[in-house]
């Protein structure tokens, strides 16, 4: 006792933390985070568990714990747990023909987006111009707008001129969608690098493009990562584009889950929408596992500078 | 920068945005001033042992030609947006003066195609929008006051249902509150009504979208004002305590005007992302409840064999205005900073 209150004439600021009479406030305040967690979390898992049961299970009329257990799973197939639904989506439905889809439409949108974004957001981060503040302007706009408006004023052209249906069209339309967001977080990123640097390479003689290759690429890839890790989810999340502008043969993941919902009806099929959107929510599970440092700062990068 | 070396920079991402957004703006207004072709219609006599009857058929030959010759349909000027399924003047007006109360004009106006979507959106967006900013807030500082070897994992947790793909999200939380689902059944067996089903009611369906929207943005206002909490400065705080401040005037009187730009942020953010809800309805199968601007486009493009381009162009142009009235005020003060900064 006598050593805490030694402490507390020692060091007010540590003790002031460490008193421990516990307010209700923050008990209210605890209780919100971990029902916040248990909401956040809860259907993920439930989804996850449910998806290795059969149809009767997950969605059993008689007893909800019949999902937990998989009574009605075991009558059927002998065990707790049936790959059925996996097995339906992936090979009867091909659902791996989507997830190759999906693979090309992301890889390419987000390389693209980030070359024209990192040469676009650079040149609007140096030119203090009253153009570049409109074209941000613009940007913003354009950033606002539902996407599902200009997909309707996609349709008419592309099928006049027979590039409706394709890979390449949905990524190049993907791209100029993602623009606007890659265009003002890189832009912000830019600003953050000191103008010193590129302009004592100038003065030392390079040209503006030679400054940016030797000077700014080395040192941008923090903020290029970041940007790629939104433009990555952008075009894999996107349904609005792919749906409407891919033939069926050509769907990616999202829309893919979206057909299936609409042909199976048929007792059992539901369960293999169940296991494609597992599957489609793996990549995004590991994703955060592994960059959860980056999409944070990532989310804030806007917000800090106001 | 120079004006040249600017232009060359900017060229490839410029190009891309004139090519796949600006004119395609351009192309669904023009789009919007006309409509489908009428079908040919053929009009011949059959005659029979009882006289002759004239009998119409659709020419489908003569449709398809006209069909190829002018893809965009007949030119319509702007009477689409005027129609039954934009913003219904003639209907408007008519239940203006036929109805008595308001009550009763508000019943007709809500049962218009155009203005039931408007009333979902806007309402979808002024209420997840304040009630996500005053969660996010409590929840960070919630987290803030967690231990140090809990705060990661609660933002990892946190961030699952906001990177998840919208419509897989909402169809995670569809298949729970279905009627044999988890929640659903459960809500049943509460009130012991079998028929009782959330998919039923307008109600209980506007709950449910608007319950997938808080669950699915939350986590963008807690993270930012998380990271704004990082920046509280300690002096001030400490000054507050010292003044005998207790833990509920500090957070109204410290944090929140500390906090008070990054508000206005993520008001921004949620407003652009709320405005367009689109995704959670489709997995929810709501539409015969709620709708929003961004569906009814869709629908009109998927109408099945024949898409009807000039109301989806109309109600886009009438989104387009939407978002900028939406932004009027942002825009204004950016200009506004951006001349006090030139200057």
């Amino acid at each position: 006792m006598a050593t805490k209150a030694q402490s507390r004439i020692a060091a007010p600021a540590v003790s002031t933390k460490s008193r421990t009479r516990i307010q209700p406030l923050t008990v209210i305040s605890l209780a919100l985070v971990a029902l916040w967690l248990i909401i956040a979390a809860f259907p993920f898992f439930w989804t996850f568990w449910g998806s290795f049961k059969v149809q009767s299970d997950f969605f059993s009329k008689t007893d909800w714990q019949n999902a937990i257990y998989g009574v009605n799973t075991i009558r059927q197939t002998g065990s707790p747990f049936t790959l059925e639904g996996y097995h339906g989506a992936w090979v009867d439905e091909e659902f791996w023909r989507n997830v190759i889809n999906s693979g090309i439409v992301v890889f390419f949108t987000v390389v693209i987006s980030l070359t024209f974004g990192t040469l676009g957001g650079y040149a609007l981060a140096r030119s203090g111009r009253r153009y570049a503040f409109w074209l941000l302007m613009a940007a913003l706009v354009f950033r606002a707008m539902p996407h599902i408006t200009l997909v309707s004023g996609y349709l008419l052209p592309f099928f006049e001129w027979n590039i409706w249906g394709i890979l390449p069209t949905t990524i190049i339309v993907l791209v100029a969608i993602n623009q606007p967001f890659t265009l003002w977080m890189l832009h912000s990123f830019f600003l953050n690098i000191p103008k010193d640097m590129d302009e004592s390479a100038m003065v030392d003689g390079c040209t503006r493009f030679q400054a940016f290759r030797h000077v700014i690429i080395p040192v941008m890839w923090p903020g290029v990562i970041t940007t790629g890790l939104f433009s990555f989810l952008l075009a894999y999340n996107d349904f609005a584009v792919t749906a409407m502008l891919l033939s069926s043969e050509n769907e990616t993941i999202i829309p893919a889950i979206n057909s299936f919902l609409g042909t199976t009806q048929v007792e059992g099929k539901v369960m293999y929408a169940v296991a494609a959107v597992v599957s489609a929510t793996a990549p995004l599970f590991v994703l955060i596992l592994f960059f959860q440092r980056q999409i944070v700062s990532g989310l804030t990068a806007g917000a800090v500078k106001g | 920068m120079k004006h040249r070396t600017f232009f060359w920079f900017i060229l490839p991402t410029l190009s891309a945005m004139i090519l796949f957004i600006a004119l395609p703006i351009v192309s669904v207004f023009i789009q919007s001033l006309f409509v489908e072709h009428e079908q040919v219609l053929v009009v011949s006599e059959s005659c029979g042992p009882f006289g002759c009857t004239p009998t119409t058929t659709v020419d489908t030959a003569a449709t398809a030609a006209l069909q190829e010759e002018q893809p965009l349909g007949r030119f319509n000027g702007l009477n689409t947006y005027i129609n039954r399924s934009h913003l219904a003047f003639a209907e408007v007006g008519e239940a203006w003066r036929n109805t008595e109360t308001f009550g009763a004009f508000w019943k007709q106006i809500i049962n218009l195609p155009f203005y039931r979507a408007l009333i979902f959106t806007l309402t979808y967006t002024a209420v997840v929008t304040p009630v996500v900013i005053a969660l996010g807030l409590a929840i960070a500082v919630g987290v803030n006051n967690l231990p140090r070897f809990l705060k990661g994992p609660s933002i990892f947790i946190s961030l699952l249902p906001f990177l998840v793909t919208p419509l897989v999200g909402s169809l995670i939380l569809f298949w729970m509150v279905d009627s044999d689902g988890v929640i659903g059944a459960t809500i049943q067996r509460i009130f012991n009504d079998p028929s009782l089903s959330l998919k039923a009611s307008t109600a209980l369906t506007w709950t449910m979208l608007i319950v997938y929207g808080v669950w699915h943005t939350l986590p963008f206002s807690f993270i930012t004002f998380y990271a704004g909490l990082q920046t509280v400065p300690e002096d001030t705080m400490e000054a507050a305590m010292i003044d005998g401040a207790s833990k509920w005037q500090r957070m109204i009187h410290v944090i929140v005007p500390h906090l008070a730009p990054l508000m206005s942020f993520v008001t921004l953010m949620l407003l652009m992302d709320n405005f367009r809800v689109f995704e959670p309805i489709v997995s929810f199968k709501a539409e015969a409840h709620a709708t929003s601007l961004s569906w009814i486009i869709y629908n009109d493009l998927r109408e099945s064999g024949n898409p009807l381009y000039g109301s989806a162009g109309a109600t886009s142009m009438m989104t387009i205005i939407g978002v900028v009235i939406l932004l009027t005020p942002v825009l204004i003060r950016t200009w506004r900073d951006f001349s006090r900064k030139a200057h």
